[in-house]
């Protein structure tokens, strides 16, 4: 398929739901859903403006902090407990408490321990987004092919550079699939932490425009929250495709066999 | 190659019972040194019994042999007879329930660093995400062998296996002899002192699998480096090696060590129709209808002369 092919198949299905959304609200005017036209012209007013640096880079920041320090932490603590049975023995079950306690229970008890700052905003993140990415890596280095294992064995990889050159690229699949699923968790606990004590950023400033029957405005946000979600997608796929590109290949070959 | 077949459809039984006619011109292979001279891999009494969920099991029951510097040595045995498990042991993967292995005098109780393993998994023993090239590096990366040098061996192993065409390929766009001598590559570029393979041609097809034999007479003799060569093939075994260890079937001894007395130079269309070939594998074949049957050589645990006259 050409690139302008798959351009136009990624675009027809929006453009038909904008289209029908555009017929469905021409007619009978709906206080609480805007036409397109409007929240268009929200969308630009509201957003290219100060509320950018205000509300969406803060947002952004904590979101991309919370991320990154949830997948160096999972990633750590999962090459550890996968390496060794007994830490897996030990921890196993705590674990499990641990990933079954809904997330956004933690925002309150975060907020009397740390108080509400950027600091307890990020930890909200990073305490739901470790989990995907934690069990993940386990997983991943528990798979480590025993043949592979014995080779590098042999030639005497050990310690660290075992865990460079093995044990990690072994594990790398399985570790951006955990990746992967915390981004979307991530986004729904930026927005969480927002709307509960907060005077900045973007789940703050939707609530905010919902209290105040801002009801364009406040769709504008949330197409803005959908738009934050389809970048990093994006993102997180080109970089995917980089990392395992070995991984894609190698499948396909054992596909095709 | 696979002769088996054949074999199998030229009488067995009745060879079995002639056991003692021809089996004669072998020489068998001289007692153990009597001092440590010149033996680069000592086995002694060694014994596996793998502890599982349905009881012990007894891979490999007393064995004992020795492989002398730079020799090239085929260890030839039916499947399931243990040969995975003896070069586990003797690679330091896994210790033996009990008897030693000794490399150069000393004893093995991990992976030795002159020491390169071969696996029959060509498809799982190469790192995927690595290019052919950074796979045949990276021991030497480990090693901390200067970037020159890394570079020159790797070149050299390569060469060697006629691979310089692929360096940056991956492992898994190639074909599986191509992979199997990917890996014979990164064993030599180590510069092992012993090479021990297991099954290294077991999965690639027939006529990869003649050129890889050869691959391996000529970077035995080029390196001098010492070869345990593990194979179920009996033509490969008597092809390849300047001694044949035949093994029992589980629980495993060794049934008789002969020396294979063919020219050095051997070339699989001649050397194989040779009549001296023939009476070797005739030999060897008959040699393991014996060990299937449960006969066992009189001194099972001495490795040595194990004739059955
Ligand atoms: N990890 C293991 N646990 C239990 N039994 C094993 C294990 N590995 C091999 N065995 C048993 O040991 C015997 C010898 O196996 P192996 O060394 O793989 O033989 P070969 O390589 O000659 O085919 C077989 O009976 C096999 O079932
Ligand atoms: N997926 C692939 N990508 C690139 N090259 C490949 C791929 N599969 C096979 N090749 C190349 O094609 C050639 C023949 O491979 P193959 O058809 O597997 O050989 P055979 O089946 O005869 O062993 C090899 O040189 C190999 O490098
Ligand atoms: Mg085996
Ligand atoms: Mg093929």
């Amino acid at each position: 398929m050409t690139a302008l092919k798959s351009v136009l198949f990624a675009l027809t299905l929006p453009a038909l739901l904008v289209a029908f959304w555009y017929i469905a609200t021409s007619g009978a005017k709906n206080f609480f859903i805007p036409t397109p036209a409007l929240l268009a012209e929200k969308f630009v007013s509201v957003w290219f403006s100060d509320r950018f640096f205000s509300d969406v880079l803060p947002s952004l920041g904590r979101l991309v902090i919370g991320l990154v320090s949830a997948s160096v932490l999972g990633i750590a603590a999962g090459l550890l407990i996968g390496s060794f049975r007994w830490l897996r023995s030990l921890t196993e079950p705590v674990l499990e408490f641990f990933r079954a306690i809904p997330p956004p229970v933690l925002v309150p008890i975060l907020m009397l321990l740390i108080g509400v700052s950027d600091l307890m905003k990020v930890a909200v993140i990073v305490s739901a987004c470790v989990w995907p990415v934690l069990l993940n890596t386990v997983e991943g280095v528990r798979a480590v092919d025993s043949v592979l294992s014995e080779s590098a064995r042999t030639y005497g990889l050990s310690g660290a550079a075992r865990v460079r050159y093995l044990v990690l690229p072994s594990a790398s699949p399985q570790i951006m699939t955990g990746i992967r699923q915390s981004l979307s968790v991530g986004l729904i606990l930026m927005v969480i932490s927002e709307m509960f004590a907060s005077s900045s950023g973007l789940g703050f400033t939707i609530v905010q425009f919902q209290r105040s029957f801002a009801i364009p405005e406040m769709w504008s946000g949330i197409v803005v929250l959908g738009l934050i979600g389809v970048i990093m997608s994006f993102i997180f796929q080109w970089t995917e495709r980089k990392i395992l590109r070995w991984y894609h290949g190698l499948r396909e070959v054992e596909n095709a066999a | 190659m696979q002769l088996e077949p054949n074999l199998a459809a030229t009488n067995v039984p009745d060879e079995i019972r002639n056991a003692d006619t021809p089996c004669d011109k072998a020489m068998h292979a001289t007692e153990p040194l009597p001092s440590s001279e010149g033996v680069m891999l000592s086995v002694r009494g060694l014994k596996k019994v793998y502890q599982t969920d349905g009881g012990d099991n007894e891979a490999v029951r007393n064995l004992t042999f020795d492989v002398r510097a730079g020799e090239l040595v085929c260890l030839v045995g039916p499947s399931g007879s243990g040969k995975t498990t003896l070069l586990k042991c003797i690679s330091g993967l896994m210790a033996p329930t009990a008897g030693a292995v000794l490399l150069d005098g000393k004893p093995v109780s991990g992976p030795p660093k002159k020491m390169a393993v071969v696996f029959q998994e060509y498809g799982r023993s190469l790192f995927p995400w690595m290019r052919v090239r950074e796979n045949v590096e990276l021991p030497l990366k480990n090693q901390r062998v200067p970037k020159a040098e890394r570079t020159r061996l790797v070149n050299e192993a390569l060469e060697a296996v006629g691979l310089s065409h692929v360096p940056r390929s991956f492992p898994w766009q190639l074909s599986g002899g191509m992979q199997q001598r990917v890996a014979i590559a990164r064993a030599i570029a180590y510069q092992p002192e012993v090479l021990l393979m297991d099954e290294p041609f077991a999965a690639v097809d027939a006529q990869t699998r003649a050129d890889l034999e050869d691959l391996i007479r000529v970077v035995w003799k080029k390196l001098g480096v010492t070869v345990l060569f593990v194979t179920h093939d009996i033509d490969e075994s008597v092809y390849l090696g300047e001694r044949v260890i035949i093994l029992s079937s589980s629980p495993t001894v060794v049934q008789e060590d002969i020396v294979i007395d063919l020219p050095a130079d051997r070339d699989q269309l001649n050397t194989r129709s040779t009549p001296r070939f023939a009476e070797l594998r005739h030999h060897v074949y008959k040699q393991i209808q014996l060990a299937k049957k449960g006969h066992r050589p009189a001194s099972a645990s001495a490795g040595k002369d194990a004739r059955s006259d």
